[in-house]
């Protein structure tokens, strides 16, 4: 009979769940009980983070291999301006766009990437109401895979659902094109290309204000992760229902009004504000929420001389913007348009070049 | 006839005492001088032995949902655990909410033989909280209270009502306390973890003002109710506080409140996904608190078996529910015990005597003339948590591959032995013994 005592216990909220990361040994090292933060849970993030093929958020991702990232987009962008044939770097190569949530102006901004680069494009959307189950998805991605598709970017209503997917399948890399109020990796890129231009290349000391409704934001929670990697702050305002619980711990200061977070910040971002939010009764009227939290042209005068204004898009003028700061000379929005583009197209190449080594996808496939 | 058991080297749970312990005929005998010839020992070098382990909140998945469960493989693994008796609930498809239905889940219980199983009735009809089940009829039947657990009861007049009615039958309400407004779209405990992970917020308050709205109730009405598995700190204040107050309100916690928090759920991690969903750390200090100052009544697992294609969807699309009955044991032994927090006695107290109190049973003790539910278990038999070698259904555990203390090595139910561990062999006593 087994009388062995041992004292390595695992943590109480330890890292032993992860038995798929480190086994049992993995627990025995995290066996102090001070150790409150599993780091199990951090080493997956940076696995997914670190692997080539996918682009899941931007949590977790280091400053050299953002900076990297912004460099490439930044040659991508001096040739998409030049106006050259498109190139062949994804020649051969099939990227599907999953797009299981309607946007426009997402898809079609990886649909030109993606053609200027020479890939064959698939564009595969739906509804969330006939194909929100995941594993729907995952069976239509397969597919996908099994025709010999490399990359696949999806969007999805469910956050976490990039994760998933990219732990499902064997070779396809995953881009995440924004997933439920998790994170839209590619669009953090792009604000942050826009503040690098706009910051003449520096992002230490440099303020980010963000307005709006923080917690229901993927915008928000990559522009975060980006910019505190980065070395700059960020400031979150917004009304109080629309603040996500303990949102201080991503590494951002919390503002109790506009006036404190636009003042002396070197740039601000004002989220879209859905109507869903006065219908579920977080919010009393879009009215409110323009005299309250909208940028106006007087607030615009508490920022920095040289701050510009970010929006994701699509704007609801009066609300979130004022006419004149959306049309203003400060407003940067057509300029993240254009440079999502120029992103998007360094995060397709670095997929793509990942997905062929070591094991070079078509081969593997053929040889299947 | 059964032949003479005999468990040879035995530390009693409440004493302490080495002994000899021997059953015969289903019940606990006075050890005989001669054992015979057909009597088998087992050396138990000190294990454990106490009376089998009650376990008060199990889906047992059937009638319905035979996929993640069934009364076979459920109650096989409440052998395993060392579970005597279980109470499942009635949230099966369709819902027992008819004396047929209580008798059904009944007959197939006793035809696996595995464990004594005890149903829950649901408290309103398909559990819509609408209109009442027929609750004296489901209690001559055999139920043993009543719950729309999974579903909670909404509308305080319904739950009053029922609280009423339900009074002469002496039977408790099994309260699953849960405001929907509250929960919302929520699937994880509202915190950082979820901020970080963009997943919607369930905020503790969801339980505990509902905890309060029925601790209220139970004033009003004189009716029992039984708060389950409770895992915010508000809510063990609203129990303490009932206490306090005289009235008739019990409650009960889980193993995953006291040994997990929210950031189990890392990576969008579904074997962390329950409801209620794991909470704060200083949610997990208030509810050992709980435990210690005998807030808390008992112990449950809240068993909730899912098939593996279920909880492989992404995290907000995958059901809420872990399964519990194969690890109850060790994460108490390892986590409340072995740290301090509760001697060896009371921690078997609160899976065994503590809910026999609850639901009124019959006291077991391993005195003689007593039933044999029993347990023997080796409390620093450490093992790893293998999900593939689970006899649950169910593979959906936050402790995959985790290292525990106690190990279950026989379980005993009316004598007969529906577990043993591997490693188990039962001897013949040498001849010169049995004849002498």
């Amino acid at each position: 009979m087994t009388t062995t005592v041992v004292h390595a216990a695992p943590t109480p909220y330890g890292a032993g769940i992860f038995s798929n990361v480190g086994g049992p040994e993995a627990f025995a090292l995290a066996g102090t009980p001070g150790a409150v933060m599993s780091r199990a849970a951090a080493d997956l993030d940076d696995r997914a983070a670190t692997d080539g093929r996918h682009l899941l958020g931007l949590e977790g991702m280091t400053r050299d291999e953002l900076l990297g990232l912004l460099a490439a987009a930044k040659r991508e962008r001096a040739w998409l301006a030049q106006g050259e044939p498109n190139r062949t770097d994804l020649a051969g190569m099939t990227v599907v766009l999953a797009f299981i949530e309607d946007s426009t102006r997402t898809r079609t901004s990886f649909e030109i990437a993606a053609q200027r680069l020479g890939a064959n494009v698939v564009v595969f959307s739906s509804a969330a109401s006939s194909l929100n189950k995941g594993e729907t998805l995952l069976d239509t991605v397969r597919l996908f895979e099994a025709m010999g598709s490399a990359l696949v970017v999806v969007r999805h209503p469910s956050s976490g659902a990039p994760v998933w997917l990219a732990r499902q399948l064997d070779r396809m890399g995953v881009i995440n094109a924004g997933d439920g109020m998790h994170e839209h990796p590619t669009q953090g890129l792009l604000d942050l290309l826009t503040l690098q231009d706009a910051w003449e290349g520096r992002f230490e000391g440099r303020r980010l204000a963000i307005v709006g409704d923080i917690g229901h934001s993927r915008v928000a929670r990559s522009a975060i992760a980006g910019l505190t990697t980065l070395g700059a702050r960020v400031t979150v305002c917004g009304p109080a229902t629309l603040l996500p619980a303990e949102v201080e711990l991503l590494g951002c200061d919390v503002a109790d009004n506009i006036e404190d977070a636009l003042a002396g910040a070197d740039a601000a971002m004002a989220l879209r504000l859905q109507n869903e939010r006065m219908e579920k009764g977080l919010l009393p009227s879009s009215g409110e929420y323009a005299r309250v939290w909208g940028l106006s042209p007087e607030r615009l005068t508490l920022l920095a001389p040289h701050a510009v204004v970010l929006h994701p898009g699509p704007v609801n003028r009066g609300v979130e913007l004022a006419h004149e700061v959306a049309d203003g000379l400060r407003a940067r929005i057509l300029a993240q348009v254009a440079n999502g583009v120029a992103v998007r197209c360094a995060v397709l190449r670095r997929c793509a070049d990942a997905t062929r080594r070591p094991h070079g996808f078509t081969s593997d496939v053929a040889a299947r | 006839m059964s032949a003479l058991t005999l468990f040879r080297n035995v530390t009693h749970w409440r004493t302490g005492e080495r002994f000899t312990l021997a059953v015969e005929d289903g019940v606990v005998v006075p050890v005989p001088k001669y054992p015979g010839e057909h009597a088998r020992m087992f050396d138990a070098h000190g294990a454990v032995v106490a009376p089998g382990l009650v376990d008060l909140h199990v889906h047992l998945r059937e009638p319905g949902q035979s996929g993640k469960e069934t009364i076979e493989t459920g109650t096989r693994a409440a052998a395993a655990g060392g579970f005597t008796s279980i109470a499942c609930m009635p949230n099966t498809d369709p819902v027992v909410d008819t004396p047929a239905w209580v008798e059904w889940v009944r007959r197939r219980a006793e035809a696996a033989g595995h464990c004594e199983v005890l149903p829950i009735a649901a408290v309103t009809v398909g559990q819509k909280g609408e209109q009442l089940a027929p609750l004296e009829a489901l209690a001559a039947a055999g139920a043993v209270a009543f719950s729309d657990d999974g579903r909670p009861v909404t509308s305080a007049a319904m739950m009053r009502h029922a609280l009423e009615y339900a009074r002469p039958s002496g039977l408790p309400i099994i309260c699953h306390e849960e405001d929907p407004s509250l929960k919302g779209d929520g699937v994880m405990h509202e915190g950082f973890t979820a901020t970080r992970l963009g997943l919607r917020g369930i905020p503790g308050e969801a339980e505990s003002v509902m905890c309060r709205r029925d601790a209220d109730l139970a004033e009003l009405t004189g009716g029992r109710v039984h708060l389950a598995h409770l895992s915010y700190h508000s809510s063990f204040d609203a129990l303490r506080d009932a206490k306090r107050r005289g009235l008739r309100v019990t409650g009960e916690t889980c193993p995953h409140y006291w040994v997990l928090t929210d950031e189990a759920v890392g990576d969008y991690d579904t074997s962390a996904k329950m409801n209620p969903p794991l909470r704060s750390e200083a949610d997990r200090e208030a509810c050992i608190a709980a435990i210690v100052d005998g807030t808390l009544d008992c112990f449950t697992t809240d068993h909730a078996p899912h098939t593996a294609d279920e909880k492989s969807r992404p995290f907000s699309e995958a059901p809420f529910g872990i399964v519990g009955l194969e690890t109850a044991l060790a994460l108490t032994l390892s986590y409340l015990v072995e740290p301090g927090h509760l001697s060896l006695a009371r921690a078997v107290e609160l899976w065994t005597d503590a809910p026999r109190r609850i639901f009124g049973l019959p006291a077991v003790t391993l005195e003689p003339g007593s039933q044999a539910d029993l347990v023997l278990f080796d409390p620093r038999g450490d093992w790893t948590v293998e999900p593939s070698a689970f006899h649950t259904k169910g593979r959906n555990t936050p402790f995959a591959g985790w290292r525990l203390k106690g190990r279950v090595l026989v379980t005993m139910l009316e004598g007969r032995v529906t577990h043993s561990a591997a490693d188990v062999a039962f001897e013949r006593p040498a001849a010169e013994e049995a004849a002498r």
